[in-house]
């Protein structure tokens, strides 16, 4: 097994194919495409491959030690420019073939006019535990 | 009682601070006591679905005792003490209804986190598992299992002998109701549990109107969500599906505490929430009544909040410009005013800009299920806007 990270992007990923903002599709659309989500989560966990995920909110600083005593600096909000990620998944599949399918189901999600969205995904795989075997 | 099989653990539960009495008066220390009231109940989760006792109260003080021992004798062995305390238990006393009431007030002492508060009231108290608080709260079993220990380090450090702090007791409680539901564990059934305990101990009015403000925000529990988990606002609930006998508890419970005289801001959110309850139809709110009970709350107890809900009741007595009036009292940034703002707008018939406020407020919210009903909000008045331009 493998564990995988997905990540959705508000900004900062390649366009998507039917890139139309949410507050701009129907209200029909827009609970077609919370439904899908929904199912999606469920589908894994039925299938033992759900781990976590979370949205995140778009709000967000920088933050730095200014060295010992002094409060930590901080930065923000984010610029306009930069890439921002909206929320993550982690998945444990068999293959990164598996986690390339089912990162493609999820960019399918319905959008505006109930056609896919085809948004770009960020999948990433995680460093894993060093084998216990090893020759 | 002896013959029920306790499958829910609901009778285990409301065992937990009696036994944890009868420890500490049989002289165990607080925190001993506390892990060894822990351990008996792990074991009686297990146990007790196949071999119920037949005294149920006795095998948890029996195996609470036990492990009490084997603790405190770990912990001397440690520190190279002798044992103190003595493996036969004396004669236990009966724990009166001060000790349970002094337990609440140590859980939720001020000198702790409300997180940390929150934790140990729910184990100590309220008789749940580490793991159960854990699955809860979203965090892992062994983050929950330290939190309650540095709680528990904290307040064995306190001195005791001042007066316990109502108000703390009532907040924690108000935010385990509040966190609401996921997992197994009913949070908010365990708060309205609990406070009931604490009204039968206090005879505060505040008490009462709080146990009155989460019998009556949980009597429409069912009716505030869809089965696919999205969000149903107060005016769009299916009425028919809350709870009348929550609603009339509730109710009875506040009238009685106003008639007392002594207001405070648990019984004037209870009104409201009241107020809300009384009405069949959402045509039918006294918003003008409730208007009044947010200028009391606010009088009590003055906060972005309050002003921020107002402004909504504003809103519906005057009009939406007056509700836009008050909510100019709301500070720019604070969150849900743009969804606020966006409805007023909405109902004075300027749709462009409740458009861009209501998608404002999709990307500003705190949870998903709001952001989700904000930007459904956006869709709906978008697409009136586009018809409007087609028409």
């Amino acid at each position: 097994m493998a564990k995988y990270l997905l990540l959705k992007h508000y900004r900062g990923a390649p366009n998507a194919v039917n890139d139309v903002p949410m507050d701009q599709w129907t209200p029909d659309e827009v609970d077609a495409h919370i439904q899908f989500m929904n199912d999606f989560a469920a589908r894994l966990e039925g299938t033992g491959e759900y781990v976590d995920g979370q949205a995140l909110s778009p709000e967000g600083m920088w933050v730095r030690s200014d060295g010992s005593g002094k409060p930590p600096v901080t930065d923000g909000p984010f610029a306009e420019t930069k890439d921002l990620i909206a929320g993550w998944m982690v998945i444990d599949v068999d293959s990164k073939e598996r986690a390339i399918e089912l990162a493609g189901q999820l960019s399918s999600a319905p959008g505006a006019g109930g056609e896919p969205i085809h948004e770009w995904l960020e999948v990433r795989p995680f460093l894993e535990y060093a084998p216990t075997v090893t020759e | 009682m002896s013959d029920t099989a306790d499958v829910d653990g609901s009778l285990l539960r409301a065992l937990a601070p009696e036994v944890l009495n009868v420890l500490v008066r049989r002289g165990a220390d607080f925190a001993t006591a506390e892990d060894a009231l822990q351990e008996a109940i792990v074991k009686a989760l297990k146990a007790w679905p196949d071999d119920p006792p037949r005294d149920p109260k006795g095998w948890l003080i029996t195996v609470a005792w036990h492990a009490f021992v084997d603790l405190a004798r770990s912990e001397s062995a440690r520190r190279g003490r002798e044992l103190r305390v003595d493996a036969q238990p004396r004669a236990g006393e009966v724990p009166s209804v001060d000790d349970t009431l002094r337990l609440y007030f140590l859980c939720a002492h001020p000198a702790l986190s409300p997180a940390s508060a929150v934790a140990l009231t729910l184990r100590a108290v309220g008789g749940l598992t580490t793991a159960q608080i854990a699955q809860a709260y979203l965090v892992p079993e062994a983050t929950m299992a330290q939190r309650i220990s540095r709680a528990k380090r904290t307040v064995s450090a306190l001195d005791l002998d001042q007066p316990g702090d109502l108000a703390t007791v009532m907040h924690v409680l108000y935010l385990v109701f509040n966190e609401g539901y996921s997992g197994d564990v009913d949070l908010a059934a365990e708060a309205i549990r609990l406070t009931r305990q604490l009204a039968t101990m206090s005879d505060d009015p505040e008490v009462a109107g709080l146990l009155a403000l989460m019998l009556l925000h949980h009597a429409r529990r069912s009716a505030r969500t869809r089965p696919d988990g999205t969000l149903v606002t107060l005016a769009e609930q299916d009425r028919r599906r809350w709870d009348e006998t929550l609603i009339s508890e509730g109710v009875v419970l506040l009238q009685a505490a106003l008639a007392r005289d002594r207001l405070g801001p648990y019984q004037a959110q209870a009104a409201i929430a009241a107020l809300h309850a009384d009405a069949r139809r959402v045509e039918e709110t006294d918003w003008v009544q409730i208007v009044g009970w947010y200028d009391e709350l606010l009088r009590l107890t003055d906060s972005p909040v309050v002003r921020l809900n107002r402004a909504v009741a504003v809103g519906e007595a005057d009009g939406a410009p007056s509700g836009l009036a008050a909510l100019a009292e709301v500070p720019a940034d604070f969150p849900r005013r743009s969804a606020v703002a966006a409805h007023l707008h909405e109902r004075n018939g300027d749709l462009r800009t409740a458009a861009r406020l209501y998608a404002e407020a999709a990307r500003d919210s705190p949870s998903e299920q709001e952001r989700a009903r904000q930007t459904r909000q956006a869709a709906r008045v978008n697409q009136l806007l586009r018809e409007e331009t087609i028409g």
